[in-house]
């Protein structure tokens, strides 16, 4: 058989074969680069985030004041002292290692992003799913009101719910996932209500199927690829927002610590001591740029009319 | 046209008053008062400080007279600030931050739409990548990087150019002096550079592709006026709808930049009342941002019902 005539039945064989929607997504996002090395980076940062107690020798408030705003041994630039031992990133402005404070600032950073991402998606999902659905008056009611909440001027919001409770760690997750849930709502609106005019929504209702039935077990599943692009540019966004606030003393507290307080107190102290800022900064805008490169991925890859 | 815009304005209105209500209620439903202090008062002080506020009377009570003094145009006096009613506070922060925020944006516009049409006419060219990937940068790095990051390379190091050491001061307003704005209007509007310059260049794209274009050019149209007269017009369709939430964003990049720079507008005014607890002044803060952005909202909705009718008639 010639070449030609090789990859023709090739190509018929595939095509016979069948491959899923999602199997078709998951081999265009892993054909897409930068989505990959996104998710490889990401892998790398949640690691350590994760075990960061293991890697590193020190204890994220373990304050050492002989070694005070101290640059990591291998510093280019001339400092005023080096921290030496293993403290790889430095030390901060009362002895703590950098390195650890860095890991640990992602932890807390990764984890708002995740669990506010999660509130805002079983929210939105279910107020979308539940609008688009039952549609005419009770859509319009539920939309308006998304509308309404959407013109708030929600930073305003959270820092008056900031200050007014004393930041608590817990109210924080809440009170973002409180504000990211609205855009989620209306997507699954729109995929919901263009959905629902299906033939196979039409069958469950005929065959008895309750409209809860219909939402959660036919629905929900088939709006999923918008969701899934949305959730991975709401972490990111979360992580901003966590960080705006801890940069403006609203959100963290020491001696807990997040990239935001980080680079606040960088910030503050730049000109003697780069190192507190730089590598706080370059951890929180790799890691944004990796959840962006996945969720740019994502989109092409479930979204094949580009193709 | 007429009657559209009166329904989008009446629209606007209850919008306004449940701004006006959360906040109200939500920051005296928190634990502490503006007169907690550190030494406790004696009760009959602190009963007339209360008496004198109106903080003595039950909180629907309270909320009636604040709306009442409201809809004459009285925001009322500062608590902290003893010498200053809000109205005069505002009246100092306000033009300020809105000089600030219309620099901003004019900047974001006019290089994220000229960045956004540039990238567009050379798709998939070096060009259209490097835009696209300093705007990948605009959109991560947060305000409160860049902030330091330009402050650390242009006021305290200086930059050499042709010779001529260039520094800007690091922070202060300075009556508004050009030294003084330039930096922070940069850190404002590279996100909204950012934004728009995608924006732009998916939709320009889009439209190029379309068959109006092409009859455009199949009647011998110069390249120029292809792009200018017909291409831009419709692609910058979507930036009109993109304004209202830019404005939400130049507002909250504000809250960031006035306290980086020590610029003396409202958004600083805003942190600190939060934090010191001065109801009036937190209102009256959160009031004239609602306002602002409920009245942008209003006007891209108008100018967008301008360009493309289809949406006032549907």
């Amino acid at each position: 058989m010639n070449p030609v005539g090789a990859r023709k039945a090739q190509t018929l064989e595939r095509a016979f074969a069948g491959r899923s929607l999602w199997a078709d997504a998951r081999a265009r996002l892993f054909r897409n680069k930068a989505a990959v090395a996104g998710m490889m980076v990401l892998g790398i940062v949640t690691f350590l985030a994760l075990f960061a107690p293991l890697i590193s020798r020190y204890a994220y408030d373990a304050i050492d004041y002989s070694i005070v705003t101290c640059a990591p041994d291998w510093w280019p630039a001339e400092a005023a002292c080096n921290a030496g031992g293993s403290h790889w990133f430095g030390t901060d402005t009362v002895g703590r290692d950098l390195f650890v404070r860095v890991l640990y600032g992602a932890r807390v950073s990764l984890a708002v992003g995740f669990v506010a991402t999660l509130v805002s998606l079983v929210i939105g999902v279910l107020y979308g799913a539940t609008a688009g659905y039952l549609g005419g008056r009770v859509d319009a009611l539920m939309m308006r009101a998304v509308d309404i909440l959407y013109s708030l001027p929600f930073i305003f919001f959270v820092i008056i719910l900031m200050v007014m409770f004393d930041r608590n760690f817990y109210l924080l997750f809440v009170a973002i996932g409180a504000v990211v849930w609205l855009t989620m709502a209306r997507i699954v609106r729109g995929q919901t209500l263009s959905a629902k005019q299906k033939e196979y929504i039409e069958a469950a209702r005929a065959a008895g199927v309750s409209p809860f039935g219909i939402i959660t077990r036919h629905i929900i599943p088939n709006v999923v690829g918008p969701v899934v692009v949305y959730v991975t540019l709401t972490v990111p966004d979360v992580i901003l927002i966590e960080s705006f606030l801890s940069f403006l003393g609203l959100g963290i507290q020491e001696p807990l610590t997040s990239w935001g307080v980080l680079i606040s107190d960088g910030a503050n102290i730049m000109e003697s001591a780069p190192w507190m800022l730089i590598f706080p900064a370059l951890f929180m805008a790799v890691t944004l740029f990796c959840f962006n490169f996945i969720g740019d991925g994502l989109r092409d890859a479930l979204d094949p009319k580009d193709y | 046209m007429i009657g559209y815009a009166l329904k989008r304005f009446l629209g606007a209105l209850p919008t306004l008053f449940i701004i006006i209500t959360v906040a109200f209620f939500m920051m005296r439903a928190a634990p502490g008062g503006p007169f907690d202090s550190a030494r406790k008062l004696p009760p009959d002080i602190e009963r007339n400080i209360k008496a004198a506020y109106d903080l003595d009377k039950p909180l629907i009570v309270q909320y009636g007279i604040y709306l009442e003094r409201l809809v004459h145009g009285d925001l009322g006096p500062s608590f902290k600030s003893k010498d200053f009613t809000v109205a005069q506070l505002i009246g100092i922060g306000l033009p300020v931050s809105i000089r600030l925020g219309l620099l901003a944006m004019a900047l974001a516009t006019s290089l994220g739409v000229s960045l956004g049409v540039w990238a567009a006419l050379r798709q998939n060219q070096w060009q259209d990548y490097s835009v696209m990937t300093v705007a990948m940068f605009g959109i991560t790095i947060p305000t409160f990087v860049t902030a330091p990051i330009l402050t650390l390379i242009f006021g305290v190091y200086g930059v050499h150019i042709f010779g001529v050491e260039f520094t800007l001061p690091v922070g202060g307003w300075n009556g508004g002096a050009w030294r003084n704005i330039i930096l922070p209007v940069v850190v404002l509007s590279l996100p909204q550079i950012a934004i728009i310059a995608r924006l732009t260049r998916g939709s320009m794209i889009e439209i190029l592709r379309s068959n109006y274009i092409r009859t455009a050019r199949a009647k011998g149209l110069s390249a120029n006026a292809v792009v200018l007269r017909h291409a831009l017009r419709a692609a910058l369709l979507p930036l009109v709808s993109y304004l209202g939430p830019a404005v939400a964003g130049i507002l909250t990049g504000s809250l960031i930049v006035e306290q980086i720079f020590g610029i003396p507008g409202i958004g600083r005014y805003f942190i600190q009342a939060a934090l010191n607890r001065d109801y009036t002044l937190v209102m009256g803060v959160v009031i004239c941002y609602a306002t602002l952005i409920v009245l942008l909202n209003f006007i891209a909705d108008m100018i967008y019902s301008l360009l493309d009718p289809r949406v006032r008639l549907s």
